[in-house]
């Protein structure tokens, strides 16, 4: 790679005056491998970014880095006929974050009452639930087809190719290695203040909705944002129950828009790439510091 | 304990606070009742839904959920059931439920040509193989514009009129004659000769079944004025259970297969679905051209799930060791960098790759090796190598992260008394920084591990599981793990066999609960040690 002993080098050379070898042997070579894995890291995005911004898009056009700036791709896939990204933009937020907030409120309640109430098999329940997610639903995937074609025979609103019928799916895994990440960190929060609240005469959902929801509201916002990442990046189950081109979410539409690299185009794809992504990746950089601290805490993406 | 005093207002509180809180529960009691029957009346829809169809087992399954949930939420009682069922019904259903039923499937040889019942399937045989009744009269016909689309109104020989369309039956109505042919009927439009034209290969396609027993036959047009019927070739005899062609004297009968079957074996096909036992299974480790492929599979799935692992964690822990210096600066803007792969969508960064891979155009060869030509999707190993290199860039950052998290969580003391007793840095590495390491990493590469296994976007969208395996009976590639091939099997391709697949899925179960449960004792008896 020319481009990072170039970069080592004009660093080196501002840092002359210091003594050359001690600071090398220091930090010196550590900012050098930093910068070659800091390219590492780079460069698919550097090359997806420039390549958004080509008017017209072969995978050959598209090897020159940043060498023109037009946002004719992003013009001609917002008005594609054939690709209704506006679409499946909208079905990846409505999805994701409906998804994300029943995820939320449903593992909220049961992580409610797993910290707060004391009753029988209490434990086992929390230890069932987090050993049923040891067969993965993606497994399943057969039986959910099936299911769901079966179900849209009766209910047609939430069966095969339905956005509620996805989200039910997903609201399957609700429950699960988030309510364990919430039973943890509702455990924090001081059983003596719901206690003060009930003397004052709260009821328990009082309690739940107006106190202890407030009070958890960092992993909620984790919860809420791991689950909203989780289903925008399936494409699996929504591959297989959303049939229609109009239905379908980022995940699925994109990948049919490269299916033959070669032949795609592939600067339009790049520009409903950028724009799925940037969404994402702000909700992230803001939520940052709270995810490594919960992920820390054993999930992964 | 706590919950009693919840129901109970306590005698002590203050009489105007009690009632505050009583006018508050007016509302929540509304949404309660609400819901509650908004939930029964779909419940009970689906039971008589249910039950005329016949689905006795899901009848009384749908009756206990409903009983269950109206007991529960009418109860003064049972407080942790209120807030657990809500989820635990979507769990019950999307996770419990698909599992029992992936097990159903895989003693099924439900696939293609093989998912309907078997009344179904002889009534789909009989209207499929349709002939001209031979020398049978012609039915003066009239084509009109119906409810359902195009339909036919026809004149039968005792001078009755008769509509229907391609989904109901034909059935007698009241109708308009013109020289004894029924020319209009009240509900439908007449086609006029010259709208017939424009429509003709509609008309000539539509088939309109005579009555609701598909053996009585059909009437079709060749002409848009005059209809013949249709009946099957085939005869299906109830009592001894066989279908015969009345063209060649064939008989087929019901061996037991999920489908009529000829003397020397040839099969009718729409068949149905019915229980094989273990056949599936047998497949998958007795025939050879599905076996050496499932081993294969399943060798480069844990081989990609532990290099992925350990890829990613020896390149985070390399770089959380590099950056946790005291006098390193810029941390935080490397740290936001190396954090961008993390927060950039996986399944956008797989597509992403794919491209950058492609041999001839793409942005690896032509640019970063300067126009080489290296088959990086085509080439088996090649392949492998392509998935590996995405998964690491992938996944380092949080493997990154989480050990930078780690590492600083370390007491400085300890390494401290270390130096001071003369250990070298690698001796401070080795003995102490990795193995207290370890201990809280573990689960996070158990997990890594776990998600790996069915990290299903980084093999399909880069690869396609490609290159394909040629000598193969099912559609699998070399880089194919397990979730990919099950995918494959039963939504790719042309013979789709969703019995075959959930075989699959539940080897895979077996082989991870069997794995996972050998590495939860390892890491128990880790944690004992320290």
């Amino acid at each position: 790679m020319s481009t990072t002993t170039q970069v080592s080098k004009t660093a080196t050379k501002s840092r002359r005056p210091f003594h050359l070898g001690r600071w090398f042997r220091d930090t010196g070579w550590r900012h050098i491998v930093a910068v070659v894995l800091s390219l590492f890291a780079l460069f698919p995005l550097a090359y997806i970014v420039s390549t958004s911004l080509k008017p017209f898009g072969t995978l050959t056009g598209s090897n020159q880095l940043f060498q023109e700036a037009s946002f004719a791709s992003y013009t001609r896939l917002l008005s594609s006929s054939q690709y209704p990204f506006k679409g499946w933009f909208i079905n990846s937020l409505v999805v994701g974050l409906t998804t994300a907030v029943l995820a939320v409120f449903l593992g909220a309640l049961a992580a409610y009452a797993f910290s707060r109430m004391r009753f029988k098999g209490r434990r086992t329940g929390l230890l069932t639930i987090v050993l049923v997610q040891m067969f993965p639903q993606l497994l399943a995937v057969v039986a959910i087809f099936l299911l769901l074609t079966k179900i849209g025979d009766i209910f047609p609103a939430i069966g095969l190719n339905t956005h509620a019928g996805l989200i039910m799916v997903y609201l399957g895994g609700a429950l699960g290695v988030n309510t364990y990440l919430m039973y943890g960190f509702f455990n924090t929060v001081p059983k003596e203040i719901d206690e003060a609240a009930k003397i004052d005469g709260a009821g328990h959902a009082r309690v739940f909705f107006s106190i202890i929801l407030r009070l958890v509201a960092p992993i909620l916002a984790v919860v809420g944002l791991l689950s909203f990442i989780a289903s925008m990046n399936d494409y699996v189950i929504a591959s297989v129950i959303l049939v229609d081109t109009d239905q379908q979410t980022l995940a699925v539409g994109l990948f049919r828009m490269v299916s033959n690299p070669n032949y795609a185009d592939w600067s339009q794809f790049a520009a409903g790439a950028v724009m799925a992504a940037i969404p994402v990746v702000i909700l992230f950089l803001f939520l940052q510091r709270y995810i490594v601290s919960g992920l820390t805490a054993g999930a992964v993406k | 304990m706590t919950n009693t005093s919840v129901e109970t207002p306590t005698p002590h509180s203050a009489p105007e606070k009690r009632l505050k809180f009583q006018s508050f529960r007016i509302g929540p009691l509304v949404i309660k009742i609400v819901l509650l029957s908004t939930f029964n009346a779909i419940m009970a829809f689906l039971m008589f839904t249910l039950a005329s169809q016949g689905s006795w087992g899901l009848v009384v399954g749908a009756a206990a959920l409903t009983i269950a949930v109206d007991v529960i939420y009418l109860n003064k009682r049972m407080l942790p059931a209120k807030y657990i069922t809500p989820g635990l019904v979507f769990l019950l259903i999307f996770q419990v439920f698909i599992i029992i039923y992936t097990f159903y499937i895989a003693f099924t040889n439900f696939s293609t040509g093989h998912i309907l019942d078997k009344d179904d399937a002889i009534q789909s045989l009989l209207s499929q193989n349709q002939e001209r009744v031979p020398d049978s009269a012609s039915y003066p016909l009239t084509v009109v514009d119906g409810p359902n689309g195009l339909g036919f109104l026809v004149t039968d020989p005792a001078g009755d009129a008769l509509v229907g369309d391609a989904e109901t039956p034909l059935a007698p109505v009241e109708a308009t004659f013109e020289d004894d042919k029924a020319v209009a009927t009240d509900g439908y439009t007449t086609l006029k000769f010259a709208d017939v034209l424009q429509v003709q290969d509609q008309v000539f396609n539509l088939v309109v079944p005579v009555s609701d027993d598909a053996a009585d036959g059909s009437i079709r047009t060749l002409d848009g004025s005059s209809g013949y019927q249709y009946v099957s070739n085939l005869v299906y005899d109830e009592s001894t259970d066989t279908l015969t062609n009345g063209t060649t004297g064939e008989v087929y009968t019901d061996e037991g297969n999920g489908a009529f079957e000829s003397p020397d074996g040839a099969q009718l096909l729409p068949g149905w679905t019915i229980n094989i036992g273990f056949d599936n299974f047998e497949r998958a480790f007795t025939d050879s051209s599905i076996r050496g492929p499932l081993v294969s599979v399943m060798i480069w799935t844990f081989v990609f799930a532990s290099l992925s692992m350990l890829f990613t964690f020896a390149l985070g822990l390399f770089m959380a060791l590099m950056f946790n210096h005291p006098r390193m600066r810029g941390l935080k803007i490397y740290r936001i960098i190396m954090v961008l792969p993390y927060a950039f969508p996986a399944f956008l960064g797989a597509m992403v790759w794919s491209g950058m891979y492609s041999t001839s155009f793409g942005f690896i060869n032509n640019v970063l090796l300067g126009g080489a030509d290296i088959p990086w999707l085509t080439d088996p190993t090649l392949a492998k190598v392509a998935v590996l290199i995405v998964n690491l860039w992938l996944g380092f950052p949080y493997m990154f992260l989480v050990t930078l998290g780690a590492l600083q969580s370390i007491p400085e003391e300890i390494q401290e008394a270390a130096r001071t007793d003369g250990a070298s840095p690698w001796q401070v590495f080795r003995q102490i920084k990795l193995p207290l390491l370890l201990v809280s990493v573990a689960p996070v590469l158990i997990a890594t591990f776990a998600f790996n296994f069915n990290n299903f976007n980084v093999i399909y969208l880069v690869t396609g599981g490609g290159p394909r395996i040629a000598d193969a009976d099912i559609p699998v590639g070399h880089t194919d793990i397990l979730i990919s091939l099950v995918y494959k099997v039963a939504f790719t391709g042309q013979q789709r066999d969703y019995g075959l697949a959930s075989a699959f899925s539940i080897i895979i179960f077996v082989v991870v609960a069997t794995v996972s449960i050998i590495s939860f004792r390892r890491t128990k008896t880790l944690e004992d040690i320290h």
